[in-house]
C-alpha cells in the first residue's frame, strides 16, 4: 500500500511519530515486530517504575513500621505477584497504544521491516507472509537494546538484562550489578528492598556518573545504609559463568572476587540497525547519523530516538520524532534538535536534574552563585519522612538565567519540571523568587534553593 | 565521555572571543594547564588553558573567527574514552558557524542599520521576551523594540539579544574594585538611532573589534552621563627638558634606558596628585571616594584603539622605576599581552598626544575616575619673560577634564597649579 508515512518502530519515537502524522492528517502506517510501545512502555520505564513502587511500600512497612506504628505479623510478600502487576501495567498501556493507533487511523502492522531503496518497506509477518508497502517519507524507530559484557554474553538465566531483570520467575538470593547509571541503580534498589544481596559495581568514580557529584555521594551513602555493596572506579578483571552462577574478578579499592546467583549487565545499550537491502550511513559509534531536520543520508528516510544515539531517553525520543515529522509536513517548521532536558532515577532516593551540573560549568568557565537547600529544613519532608537529599540550583553570574538544577530525595523527579520549564523560558532566579509555592510542599525547596544562592531563605 | 570546550569568559566585560591562534591541533595530548589557544578579547589576547587531561578530539572555530562566549569551540577526549562508551553524555551546546556570531555586518557605531531592517513596533507596543533577554538587554543597553526574536511565536530569547549590537548602554560598564556609575537615563540613545548613509560600492564596513566597542560603549557612557568641564595651563617645559638631557647623558654613559619627557610628566603629576588628593577620586553616586593609592592610568595607543595600563601605587616610585614600569606596560599593551588587573582599577588617567606635535586638546573623563590630563608638545615659541622682553621659551599645555560631580573649578586649578609648579621647577619632586 501507498502512504504518506511509514514509521518503522513503535516506540516512544515511532509511535508519537506516527500519531503526529496522523494527526497533520497524513495516512500513516507503524510497523513494530513485537509490541507497541517499544522498551519504555514494554520493557523500560514503565514496568520497572511499577516494581518500584512496591519496593518501596515495602521498605517502608519492612523497614519503618515501628516509626509509623505499624505492627505487622510475619509481613510477606508474593513475588509472582509483584512481577504480575508489572506485566499487567505494561500490557495496559500497550493496548493503550493500540487504541490510540486505531483512534487516529493509523495501520498497525505488526511485523518485520525491511527497508529497500525508492522509499520501500518489505514487511515479513510471523506466520511468513510478505507484503510491501511504500512512501515518499520513512521515520526509522528502531531503537537501542542492551549491551552486553564482552567475555560475559547474556545466557538469560545467570547473566541478564533489565529485560529479563524485570521478569525474573523466582528472587535471586544475591545479584551483582554491573553498571551504576539509572538502570543499574534502579534495580539495586529493587532487588535490595526484597532481601537481595545486591553489589553494585562502578568503572567510573560515582554512582550515577553523569549526574552532580553531590547527588551521587547522597545516592552512594543512601544505598550503603540500606544495605547494597556500592564499588565505585571499580574495573572488571575476570568474569566467568559459573554452575553456581556468576563470578567476577574486580579491581578498585582492592583486588576481590565477587559471587552472585544472577549478573545484571547495564553498562548501557547497542542501536538495533533497520534491516533490509537499504545502506543508510552511520556515525562514528555506529547510530544513524542525521542531519538537523532528521533526515538520514538516503532523502526522504528520517530517524529518530534511541537510534540517532544518546541520551536513550524515552522523553528525548517523544521529541525528537514530533520535530522530525513537523519538518516533513509542516510548511516553515525548522524541526530542533535536543538540548535541554531532564534526566531521571526513580529509586528511593530519587534522583532528577536539568541542565549543567557544577563540574560541568566550573570546566567550562561559566561564572555561577549556587543555591543548595536540604530536606531536612523542610516542614513537609518531615510531615513524609524523607528527610534525605537538597535541591542544588546553579544560577549564572551576571545574567541570573538557570544554568542547572540538581535534585535527590522525595518526588524529586516530579519536581524538575519546573526548572526544566524556567530553563526554556529564560526565566531568570527572580522569576522563580517571584512565584509563589505552596506550603507545605517539597517544592518550596526549590524556592528556598534559589533563596540560598542570595542570602534570602527563610529556613535554613 | 568527551567534553565540550567553549569560549570562555576572560573578563567581565568580554561576550564574544577571537580565536587567534590554536596552540594544539586536532589529535595533539593535552595535560591539565597546557595552552590551547590563544584568544583575543575586548581588552587583551589571553592564552587559554585547558582543564583536563585528553586528546584535543574536534576544532569548530578557526584561528580568526569570533564566538560568542559560551560557545562551543573545540571536543577534549578524555583518557578513558573510546567509541561506544556506555554512557548517556549530555548533548554539547549547539556549534554556531562564524557567521552567526561574526559581527562583520554592524556597522559602525552611529549606524544601527542591520538593526534598523527589524520593523520597529509602535510605541507602547508590548516587547515580547524572556526574562533572561530582558535582564541582558537593560545590562547592555540594548534597545529590545529594535531587536526580531527567534524564539517561540517570535519571543525574544537571550541569543538574539547576544546577537544584537548595544545602543547607548544605560550606565558605565562597572570595574572591578569600583563602584558602578549610576544610570542616569541615556540621551546619547536618540543620537545612536540617526544612521549613517548606507555604504556604497567603494565604501569599506568595518566590523567592530571587542576594543572598538568597548571604546564605544565607555566613551558614549561618559560624554552623556558626566558633566565635563575643561582647564588649560601652559608651563614653561625647559626646566624639565634640560634635566631630561642632563640624565639621559649619564644614562647613556652607564647603559640605562633612556628618560622620556613623559616619565617626567608622570614623575609630576604623582607628586601633584599627593598634594591635592581630591582629585584622585571618583564619583559613587551617593559619596565621593577619594583613593588613597595613585594608580595613574597612562593612555597607550594600540593597532585599533588604546587601552589604558595602569601604574599602580605610583607615589613614590623612582622616575627610573617609573620609566621602566611604563615602557613594559605599553610595550605589551601593543601586543595584546596585558593581564585584566594591569589594565584595571586607575584612578587618575594621563594623555600625552605631544609626540604627534599635538599642542593641546581636552580628552575625555574615564569613568568612574574623576579626572584625565591632555598633555601636549612642548614647542619652542616667544615668551614675554618677567622683563616685559619677548624671548624664546619651550612651552607646554596641559589640559585637564573633569567629571564636575567631584571636582570643582577651584580645585582643579589647584592641581594644574601644583602640577605647574613641579615641571617648572623639577627640583621640588625631589622633597
Amino acid at each position: 500500500m501507498n502512504y504518506d508515512l511509514i514509521v518503522i518502530g513503535g516506540g516512544p519515537a515511532g509511535y508519537v511519530g506516527a500519531i503526529r502524522a496522523a494527526q497533520l492528517g497524513k495516512k500513516v502506517a507503524c510497523i513494530e515486530k513485537e509490541r507497541a510501545g517499544g522498551t519504555c512502555l514494554n520493557w523500560g520505564c514503565i514496568p520497572t517504575k511499577s516494581l518500584l513502587r512496591n519496593a518501596e511500600m515495602y521498605q517502608t512497612m519492612n523497614k519503618r513500621a515501628a516509626e509509623f506504628g505499624f505492627k505487622f505479623d510475619g509481613l510477606s510478600f508474593d513475588w509472582n505477584k509483584i512481577i504480575g502487576r508489572s506485566r499487567d501495567v505494561s500490557d495496559k498501556n500497550a493496548a493503550g497504544i493500540e487504541f490510540l493507533f486505531k483512534k487516529h487511523k493509523i495501520d498497525y502492522i505488526q511485523a518485520e521491516a525491511n527497508l529497500e531503496a525508492g522509499g520501500v518497506v518489505k514487511v515479513k509477518f510471523a506466520d511468513g507472509k510478505e507484503e510491501s508497502h511504500s512512501a515518499p517519507k520513512i521515520l526509522v524507530c528502531t531503537g537501542c537494546t542492551a549491551r552486553a559484557l564482552p567475555n560475559l554474553p547474556f545466557n538469560g538465566k545467570t547473566v541478564i538484562s533489565s529485560k529479563e531483570a524485570m521478569i525474573l520467575p523466582t528472587q535471586p538470593k544475591s545479584m551483582l550489578i554491573i553498571g551504576a547509571g539509572a538502570i543499574g541503580t534502579e534495580f539495586g534498589y529493587f532487588y535490595n528492598a526484597f532481601g537481595t544481596k545486591v553489589t553494585l559495581v562502578e568503572m567510573l568514580p560515582n554512582a550515577l556518573p553523569y549526574e552532580d557529584a553531590d547527588v551521587s555521594t547522597v545516592v552512594e551513602k543512601a544505598y550503603q545504609k540500606q544495605g547494597i555493596n556500592v564499588l565505585t572506579n571499580t574495573k572488571i578483571t575476570k568474569a566467568e559463568a559459573t554452575e553456581k552462577g556468576v563470578k567476577l574478578t574486580v579491581s578498585g579499592k582492592k583486588e576481590e572476587t565477587l559471587e552472585a546467583e544472577v549478573a545484571l549487565v547495564a553498562i548501557g545499550v547497542a542501536p538495533i540497525l533497520p534491516t533490509g537491502s537499504l545502506k543508510i550511513e552511520l556515525t562514528e559509534r555506529g547510530y544513524l547519523k542525521v542531519n538537523d531536520a532528521y533526515e538520514t543520508s538516503v532523502p526522504g528516510v528520517y530517524a529518530a530516538g534511541d537510534i540517532i544515539g544518546p541520551p536513550w531517553l524515552a522523553h528525548v525520543a517523544s521529541f525528537e520524532a514530533i520535530q522530525a515529522v513537523e519538518g516533513m509536513f509542516v510548511a516553515g517548521h525548522k524541526p530542533k534538535r535536543v538540548t535541554t532536558f531532564p534526566a531521571c532515577t526513580y529509586a528511593n532516593p530519587q534522583v532528577a536534574s536539568v541542565g549543567l551540573t557544577e563540574g560541568e560549568a566550573k570546566q567550562k568557565g561559566i561564572a555561577y552563585k549556587l543555591g543548595k537547600f536540604p530536606f531536612m529544613a523542610s516542614g513537609k519532608a518531615r510531615a513524609i519522612g524523607e528527610l534525605e537529599g537538597f535541591v542544588k540550583i546553579l544560577v549564572g553570574e551576571p545574567n541570573g538565567e538557570i544554568l542547572g538544577a540538581h535534585i535527590v530525595g522525595p518526588e524529586a523527579t516530579e519536581m524538575i519540571a519546573e526548572l526544566g520549564l524556567a530553563i526554556t523560558l529564560e526565566a531568570t532566579y527572580e522569576e522563580i523568587e517571584a512565584t509563589i509555592h505552596a506550603h507545605p510542599t517539597l517544592s518550596e525547596a526549590v524556592h528556598e534553593a534559589v533563596g540560598t544562592a542570595f542570602g534570602k531563605a527563610i529556613h535554613i | 565521555m568527551p567534553l565540550p570546550i567553549e569560549m570562555p569568559k576572560l573578563s567581565d566585560t568580554m561576550t564574544e572571543g577571537t580565536l587567534v591562534k590554536w596552540q594544539k591541533k586536532v589529535g595533539d595530548k593535552v595535560e591539565m594547564g597546557d595552552v590551547l589557544a590563544e584568544i583575543e578579547t575586548d581588552k587583551a589576547t589571553m592564552e587559554m588553558e585547558a582543564f583536563d587531561d585528553g586528546t584535543l578530539a574536534e576544532i569548530y572555530v578557526q584561528e580568526g573567527e569570533k564566538v560568542a562566549v559560551g560557545q562551543q569551540i573545540a571536543l577534549l577526549a578524555l583518557p578513558g574514552d573510546k567509541p561506544g562508551d556506555a554512557a548517556a553524555p549530555r548533548p554539547a551546546a549547539p556549534v554556531k558557524t562564524s557567521a552567526k556570531a561574526d559581527s562583520s555586518t554592524v556597522a559602525p557605531p552611529a549606524a544601527p542599520a542591520p538593526v534598523a531592517e527589524v520593523p520597529v513596533p509602535a510605541s507602547g507596543a508590548k516587547v515580547k521576551a524572556s526574562p533572561l533577554a530582558r535582564r541582558i538587554a537593560a545590562a547592555r543597553g540594548v534597545d529590545l523594540t529594535r531587536v526580531a526574536g527567534s524564539g517561540p511565536g517570535g519571543r525574544i530569547v537571550q541569543r538574539d539579544v547576544l546577537e544584537a549590537k548595544p545602543g547607548a548602554p544605560a550606565a558605565a560598564p562597572k570595574r572591578p574594585g569600583t563602584p558602578a556609575q549610576p544610570a542616569m537615563g541615556a540621551p546619547a540613545a536618540s543620537v545612536q538611532s540617526i544612521p549613517a548613509l548606507p555604504a556604497g560600492p567603494n565604501d569599506r564596513t568595518l566590523p567592530l573589534s571587542g576594543m572598538r566597542r568597548v571604546i564605544a560603549e565607555r566613551l558614549v557612557a561618559s560624554k552623556s552621563t558626566v558633566p565635563h568641564f575643561y582647564l588649560q595651563i601652559e608651563v614653561d617645559a625647559a626646566p624639565l627638558l634640560a634635566l631630561r638631557s642632563e640624565i639621559n647623558a649619564t644614562a647613556e654613559a652607564s647603559g640605562r634606558g633612556k628618560i622620556t619627557v613623559n616619565d617626567l610628566v608622570i614623575k609630576a603629576v604623582i607628586a601633584a596628585l599627593g598634594r591635592v588628593p581630591k582629585v584622585n577620586a571618583a564619583w559613587a553616586g551617593d559619596a565621593i571616594i577619594e583613593y588613597a593609592a595613585i594608580n595613574l592610568s597612562v593612555a597607550v595607543a594600540v593597532e585599533d584603539g588604546l587601552v589604558t595600563p595602569v601604574l599602580r601605587d605610583a607615589a613614590g616610585k623612582s622616575l627610573g622605576e617609573i620609566s621602566e614600569t611604563v615602557k613594559d606596560l605599553a610595550t605589551r599593551a601593543r601586543t595584546k599581552k596585558l593581564k585584566p588587573e594591569e589594565y584595571q582599577g586607575g584612578t587618575f588617567t594621563l594623555s600625552n598626544l605631544g609626540s604627534y606635535g599635538i599642542e593641546s586638546f581636552f580628552a575625555i573623563v574615564n569613568p568612574p575616575q574623576a579626572a584625565i590630563l591632555s598633555v601636549g608638545a612642548a614647542v619652542k615659541k616667544p615668551v614675554v619673560n618677567g622683563a616685559g622682553q619677548i624671548v624664546a621659551g619651550q612651552r607646554m599645555t596641559l589640559g585637564l577634564s573633569c567629571d564636575h560631580r567631584v571636582v570643582d573649578g577651584s580645585l582643579g586649578s589647584q592641581f594644574l597649579g601644583e602640577l605647574r609648579a613641579f615641571i617648572e621647577k623639577p627640583a621640588l619632586m625631589l622633597l
